[in-house]
């Protein structure tokens, strides 16, 4: 066990509480910046979609995590960011680096716009809510030939920097994808030490006691869409180079709940989580394909296999660890770190009893 | 006459709609929990059907019949052996464990009888009835649609009488109101939340019994019915069981109307998500519904 004194008073914000962190994320980040040596192209490619992905849960996290509004229609906004791109790569002369940051505010901004009406409803109200946003954004992706495609899709110009080409399958544009992701899990660990941050914390946790210590719920919920919505369209942006053609059916609900099921496998309430999610969903399909060759035919060649062990693993997190894969790995440290003393009933969650939404 | 034409197949249409969000709404005023596997339910139950009817070789009635009954008992264990596990956990929770447990069913359909559309035989199956005929053309209405509406009249009428006059309905009203006094009043509380999600099963495998001589084939996919359901239900408020049939007549009325009367090519691309708008404005303007029970939570 490890015993650290405080010393200072930026001591309690810092990223890394102790040495112990330098040297494991030090690690974690050599091993991702020497990954092109050791791995194939076809798994830097994967990699680099993972990458993509675990932005979007980012942002999706940001949301359900840690202000605790759930949103089913996220895969809409990583469409938006994603034809945004396209958009204007296609429209204007100017480099991709500069496209994605003007793709994820424009974004955050359509975000922001539809925060603050559907931030009017609570619970399953805004999940239904962002839900039927999802399936009517995706019918405008659809149906607004003249910018998306409609369903011949839209093809996103390559990317390149200064006569430089990237090709999305290989190591020059995972690079990219992994400065992205370190600068976006930058951004969400200062937001999260910040008022604004500690604020959503405090309206997840009870926005009665919030209010009462006089955050402004509504304000702090819409900040939190659009900040979400923007990391998840960046996500988008990044997608759309790595696919090089979008397609509507592409940003379906399907996908939203891809999402969902990246943040609560991965861990609710960590960033961490959102990076673990995004690696078991983009190894999962891989996995399947591997295990199917074990299979029976008649079970491994069914149309819809996929989904159904998706649902399955999504079954098996909620009922028997909610608190994803980050939590499992807590769990296991502190077992190491306190040993012989661990109690099953350190992390039991206290259960509420029928939060109530209704007045009697 | 076009008119009553469009309006029966929209009545006809809402009335599924409002089954299967009545299916939702059971479930939320007894356990505020959200089922977003009903859809997926009504799909199993319309199988189950297709299974005795078209493959046993049931009388269309008695399939119907055992198939309902085979669905409410699927649903009553469904809450038994999972749901009730998960009381005490965030609302969210619940959504997310449904939606996977949608998705398990739709996989474990798709295995079962193959992702191609089936069909079951219906007694009054592409019957029609001619109302008017005159030179242009006739207008014609379909039997099955008159038969999802008379079949939903008759289902609403016996659950409100249920609910009304009978012991364990009324067990279930004071168990969905306040589940500690319930409990204390000798009820059964556990068992009748289970009752309750075996009801709204049933009631949803009756939504799909109806709805299929409408849509002649189905496939595991055709729950996704549900997601519009769902828009009927917080149209109408989400804990309001008539509102949650009229929140469905709306959504489905508008969907024909808009399909029929709009221009070609808004038709297709408006039609389909009319429903959504209609939620999304009554949200805008009403956010808990129209005919809200849910208010401010209290600390």
């Amino acid at each position: 066990m490890r015993f650290v004194f405080k010393t200072g008073y930026d001591q309690d914000v810092r990223f890394f509480k102790h040495a112990g962190y330098w040297q494991s994320y030090g690690f974690l980040f050599i091993a991702a910046v020497t990954a092109p040596l050791y791995l194939g192209n076809f798994e830097i490619s994967e990699l680099t979609q993972a990458i993509s992905f675990a932005i979007a849960g980012l942002g999706l996290m940001l949301l359900v995590g840690f202000t605790g509004q759930v949103s089913l229609g996220h895969a809409a906004f990583f469409g938006i960011g994603a034809y945004a791109q396209a958009w204007l790569l296609a429209t204007f002369d100017i480099a991709f680096l500069v496209a994605m940051p003007i793709a994820a505010v424009f974004t955050g901004l359509i975000g922001l716009l539809l925060a603050i009406p559907l931030l009017r409803m609570t619970g399953i109200y805004l999940a239904i809510g962002t839900l039927a946003l999802s399936i009517v954004l995706e019918q405008i992706l659809k149906s607004w030939k003249s910018v998306t495609g409609g369903f011949d899709g839209k093809a996103v110009e390559p990317a390149s920097l200064l006569g430089y080409q990237f090709n999305p399958d290989s190591w020059d544009f995972y690079y990219v994808a992994l400065a992205i992701l370190i600068l976006v899990l930058a951004l969400c660990a200062n937001l999260l030490r910040s008022p604004t941050g500690r604020a959503m914390v405090a309206v997840r946790d009870s926005e009665v006691s919030a209010r009462s210590m006089g955050v402004n719920i509504a304000r702090t919920k819409i900040t939190a869409f659009g900040i979400s919505t923007a990391i998840t369209g960046l996500g988008g942006a990044l997608f759309a180079h790595k696919l090089q053609y979008l397609a509507p059916d592409g940003f379906n609900l399907i996908i939203s709940i891809t999402f969902l099921l990246m943040i609560v496998v991965g861990g609710l309430g960590s960033l961490q989580g959102a990076i673990l999610g995004a690696l078991v969903v983009i190894l999962l399909p891989q996995a399947i394909t591997i295990m199917k060759d074990y299979l029976p035919p008649s079970i491994g060649h069914q149309p819809g296999l996929e989904p159904g062990i998706f649902g399955l693993i999504l079954v098996a997190f909620i009922l028997f660890e909610p608190m994803g894969i980050y939590g499992r790995w807590r769990k296991i440290k502190l077992f190491f770190d306190i040993f012989p003393v661990y109690r099953k009933a350190t992390f039991r969650r206290q259960k509420a009893y029928l939060k109530t939404e209704r007045m009697r | 006459m076009e008119l009553i034409q469009v309006l029966v197949a929209g009545i006809a249409q809402g009335c599924v709609y409002g089954l299967i969000a009545l299916g939702f709404v059971l479930i939320y005023k007894a356990t505020e929990q959200v089922n977003f596997a009903q859809g997926d339910i009504m799909m199993l139950g319309m199988f189950a059907a297709f299974t005795l009817i078209a493959i046993a070789g049931f009388p269309w009635w008695l399939g119907a019949l055992i198939g309902i009954a085979i669905t409410g008992l699927f649903g009553f264990c469904l809450d038994a052996a999972v749901l009730r596990r998960i009381i005490g956990q965030p609302q969210f929770a619940v959504i997310i464990l449904t939606i996977a447990v949608g998705f398990i069913f739709r996989s474990v359909a798709g295995g079962v009888w193959g992702a191609d559309p089936v069909s079951f035989d219906t007694p009054y199956g592409g019957m029609v009835i001619t109302i008017d005929e005159n030179e242009t053309g006739r207008t014609v209405l379909d039997v099955a649609e008159l038969a999802i509406i008379l079949g939903t009249v008759v289902l609403v009428g016996a659950l409100y009488a249920f609910f009304r006059f009978t012991r364990i309905g009324v067990a279930m009203q004071a168990s969905s109101q306040n589940q500690l006094a319930a409990y204390y009043m000798g009820i059964p509380v556990k068992y009748v939340i289970s009752l309750i999600w075996g009801i709204s099963a049933a009631v949803s495998c009756i939504a799909g019994i109806l709805l299929a001589p409408k849509i002649a084939t189905f496939d595991p996919d055709v729950g996704f019915l549900a997601i519009t359901a769902f828009a009927a239900a917080v149209i109408g408020g989400f804990g309001s069981l008539p509102g949650a049939v009229l929140g469905g007549l709306i959504i489905g009325i508008t969907e024909q109307l808009a399909q029929a009367y709009l221009p070609g090519e808004y038709a297709r691309s408006i039609a389909p998500v009319s429903g959504f708008i209609i939620m999304l404005v009554v949200l805008l303007i009403r956010p808990d519904g129209l005919f809200a029970q849910i208010q401010r939570k209290k600390v």
